[in-house]
């Protein structure tokens, strides 16, 4: 990547075309650029800076379809102050974006092998592009998984869209929450769970996992269990960025910049920087 | 009883285990199925089997006045539903019912117990295996605790 | 004196008077002059005038925690080292607009800012100072993006380096191949000789507009005596240095000893008040704040210095990722020492000293690596929970 002339700290507003509610606490965005601008344009993995006026900015990474670069997807959750003054927004508000921004899931070079995508909580979010994009050149690669756990049911998100997926028969789904109530007849359990009934090929398969740490941490534990070695497994990490572009430090994880060096990191190349106290 | 040990030694639970003691739980065995929604057993009933599920899917439960059911867990085929029959006071300490039609071998938790007393490999052997059990539950469940999709994550 | 014509590298001669004229060129030439000034007890960085604002005659006694300045004697214009600030404040502005916005009909509009900085010339960068400012240019300009604001600022200022003649109480240049002379990155450096019957300055050029500010002064030639006179001090104040470090192993600090125990001793008695990092020449990190006005109709969003000595500065939904002292002063001093290199090549601490001066309790980040790496030989690799990296040769930039 060359340097860019673009001034990386204007942010650029663009329009709420759509607001969709997913759950009690996450919500999807589809935005538009001002009239005139260039098509969007990204790669799966990669996030925006998204900027709600007066109040303030957030990396949020980006959950559409590469291909389509006439709008910009966002799905966040209401964690904090920002993403929780964001759940008022509607159609036809304004929202800053300044990116995209970090490195992307590598999915060009996996021709040829098994996909398994482990997503834990909103960490199916920056995953979904990585689906779209792999349906779209479906042939090139060998089996494809979603696993994907959750709370409880009422946290899932893209439930229409899983349950179209889960119809085709060159992509298997499976979901789990952390507890249900009675009525759920879908698994229960943590998402690692998930994974002997994937019944991978280690020898074959590249693994992409996203959600919280302690997610991604437990289910490499089981993947090696597996026999999923280390070069075969891809993370991502998330920490606090006020730049996105590796001048502001506060994303560093050791000599990483998260915005920058990742936020997708082959977990071999992590692994000595992942999951120690207070790095 | 030959086609029983088959099932039994295929079944991931007692992988590895010597056939001699195969034989021992297969005298135990009985095969038993559930439809959809049958409760197979509630909290506090007598622990005196176990079961390893072929095929369907059970939801362990916890039952609370003001919430109702809550699953925490669901299993499987190549799982095992039942541990509180190895341990005193030998009573169940969760609900489970089928989600869907189950079929299972039935083990019986009570002679099984005499004879591990009887035979200490075996005994080893049982015990080795369920602590397994626990040691994964007593995992999922802390994570399942630590809510890590929660906002304070 | 005859006027010879100077090249790049060349070295000549100043007298005092030939010092005063620098400073008027410089402002012909439309320069704002920054310098060393006295202020609060302390020497800062200032605007000058004339040589008489600089503190002549002046240095200073400089130990973990303590500063204090004292009359010298003796009439030379830089006989002291390093004060609480360093050129990250033109160059790297504390707080700084980067754009208001304002509310519209239909959401809000962006205002962008015209950043302008002045035309600056530095006057009395240290060589070690001359690292760190190559530090920043490559932090502000990587692969893939670089800051509009820093750059468009950096190519203007002119720097007149001084080579530091009398080493501070806790600098270690030397060790960190810094100093004490200045090899790069300056347009003039300056060697002030002064003793006995003596007071002028071995000017040499760094580069060409180095050549057209000089060729407007009067100099001369430097005669070879005068040259290894200045050369020899230069030397004596490597000699000298307050503190030193054995950079060969610093790597190892942070892959090799991140769980040592030894920590918990280093960190005791830091009190997080984050002084080691704004008077650091090399900490950039900064923290964005997006504020707006009462009614709404106007917002901001201002760039200010942040510190990894603070709460907020790791915190992730849910909590804080580096909470205690000892976490926050190891990702500082793993940065400086290790991480750094990694990240850009050359070390992210130049040997200033600057942070174990003012430390309010004596923190000395030299002791701190001594007493981790003195844990760290072939015996005792890997016997520690370590954080085994891709271990590369410790390369040292050279000049």
């Amino acid at each position: 990547m060359k340097a860019t002339t673009k001034d990386v700290s204007m942010t650029i507003p663009h329009l709420v075309q759509r607001f969709t509610k997913e759950t009690h606490d996450t919500f999807t965005l589809e935005l538009v650029p001002p009239a005139g601008n260039t098509e969007f344009s990204f790669n799966a993995g990669q996030f925006n800076m998204l900027y709600l006026y007066g109040v303030g900015e957030v990396p949020i990474s980006i959950s559409g379809d590469p291909d389509d670069g006439s709008k910009i997807v966002h799905t966040v959750r209401a964690y904090g102050a920002v993403t929780s003054r964001m759940m008022a927004l509607t159609k036809e508000d304004w929202i800053g974006i300044r990116g995209p921004f970090g490195n992307h899931w590598p999915i060009e070079k996996f021709t040829g092998y098994d996909i398994l995508l482990a997503a834990g909580g909103i960490g199916v979010a920056p995953l979904r592009p990585v689906l779209y994009y792999i349906l779209s050149q479906r042939e090139k690669y060998g089996r494809v998984t979603l696993l994907y756990g959750e709370r409880t049911p009422v946290d899932l998100i893209y439930r229409s869209q899983i349950e179209k997926w889960r119809g085709r028969f060159d992509l298997e789904i499976f979901v789990t929450v952390d507890s249900a109530r009675e009525r759920w007849r879908g698994d229960v359990g943590v998402v690692t769970t998930l994974i002997p009934k994937a019944r991978i090929d280690p020898a074959n398969t590249l693994a992409l996992l996203c959600g919280p740490e302690m997610m991604m941490y437990y289910t490499i534990k089981e993947l090696s269990k597996e026999g999923v070695s280390d070069d075969r497994m891809y993370i991502s990490m998330e920490r606090n960025m006020k730049c996105g572009c590796g001048f502001c430090g506060h994303c560093q994880v050791g000599p990483k910049f998260v915005c920058r060096d990742g936020p997708v990191f082959l977990f071999k190349e992590f692994k000595h920087l992942f999951w120690k106290r207070e790095m | 009883m030959k086609k029983t040990e088959k099932i039994l030694a295929e079944h991931p639970f007692f992988e590895g285990l010597a056939s001699n003691l195969l034989k021992t739980i297969a005298s135990c065995a009985t095969n038993v199925s559930y439809t959809a929604g049958q409760v197979i057993y509630h909290e506090g009933d007598m622990a005196d089997q176990f079961l390893l599920i072929l095929d369907g899917k059970v939801a362990i439960e916890i039952f609370s006045a003001e919430r109702g059911s809550l699953i925490i867990k669901t299993v499987g085929s190549g799982e095992v539903l039942g541990w509180s029959w190895l341990f005193p006071p030998y009573l169940r300490r969760f609900d489970a019912r089928a989600l869907k039609k189950t079929s299972a071998i039935a083990l019986d938790g009570k002679v099984l117990r005499e004879k591990a007393e009887a035979d200490h490999r075996l005994g080893y052997e049982l015990l080795k295996r369920f602590s397994n059990v626990v040691v994964d539950r007593l995992k999922a469940t802390s994570l399942q605790l630590l809510d890590i999709y929660g906002k304070h994550a | 004196m005859v006027k010879y014509p100077l090249k790049v590298n060349d070295e000549a001669v100043l007298e005092p008077e030939g010092f005063q004229q620098l400073l008027a060129i410089l402002k012909k030439y439309g320069y704002q002059t920054v310098g060393p000034r006295i202020r609060d007890s302390a020497i800062v960085l200032d605007e000058l005038d004339s040589i008489y604002d600089l503190p002549v005659g002046w240095k200073d006694t400089q130990d973990a925690g303590t500063y204090h300045l004292e009359k010298s004697g003796a009439p030379d214009l830089f006989g002291y080292t390093l004060g609480p600030h360093s050129w990250k404040k033109y160059l790297h502005p504390s707080d700084l607009l980067l754009w208001r916005a304002k509310s519209t009909n239909n959401g809000f509009e962006i205002i962008s800012e015209r950043h302008n900085a002045p035309k600056y010339a530095f006057l009395g960068v240290r060589a070690c100072e001359l690292n760190a400012i190559a530090l920043f240019d490559k932090v502000f300009e990587t692969a893939d993006f670089y800051d509009p604001i820093y750059k468009s600022g950096r190519k203007k200022v002119f720097i007149v380096a001084v080579n530091c003649t009398r080493p501070g109480g806790t600098c270690f240049c030397a060790s960190m191949n810094t100093g004490p002379k200045a090899k790069f990155g300056f347009d003039i450096a300056l060697t002030e000789v002064q003793g006995l019957r003596k007071h002028y300055f071995i000017a040499q050029v760094g580069s060409i507009n180095g050549i057209k500010i000089l060729s407007e002064i009067t100099y001369r030639k430097a005669e070879e005596e005068e040259i290894n006179l200045a050369r020899g001090v230069l030397e004596d104040a490597a000699a000298h240095m307050g503190r030193s470090l054995d950079t060969s192993d610093l790597k190892s600090i942070f892959y090799e000893n991140f769980e040592h125990h030894h920590w918990d001793k280093v960190a005791e008695g830091c009190l997080t008040c984050g002084n080691c990092t704004m008077v650091c020449p090399t900490c950039f990190c900064y923290n964005v704040e997006d504020s707006n006005s009462i009614d709404g109709e106007h917002a901001e969003r201002r760039r200010k210095w942040d510190s990894c000595f603070t709460q907020e500065f790791s915190y992730i939904h849910g909590g804080v990722l580096r909470s205690s002292a000892k976490s926050q002063y190891r990702q500082w001093l793993t940065h400086k020492l290790s991480t750094g290199l990694d990240q850009f090549g050359t070390f992210g601490c130049v040997g200033c000293g600057r942070c174990i001066t003012w430390c309010p309790v004596g923190i000395d980040i030299t002791e701190a690596a001594k007493t981790i790496l003195a844990e760290t030989d072939s015996a005792n690799r890997g016997n520690h929970n370590s954080v085994k990296g891709l271990i590369k040769e410790s390369p040292h930039e050279k000049d």
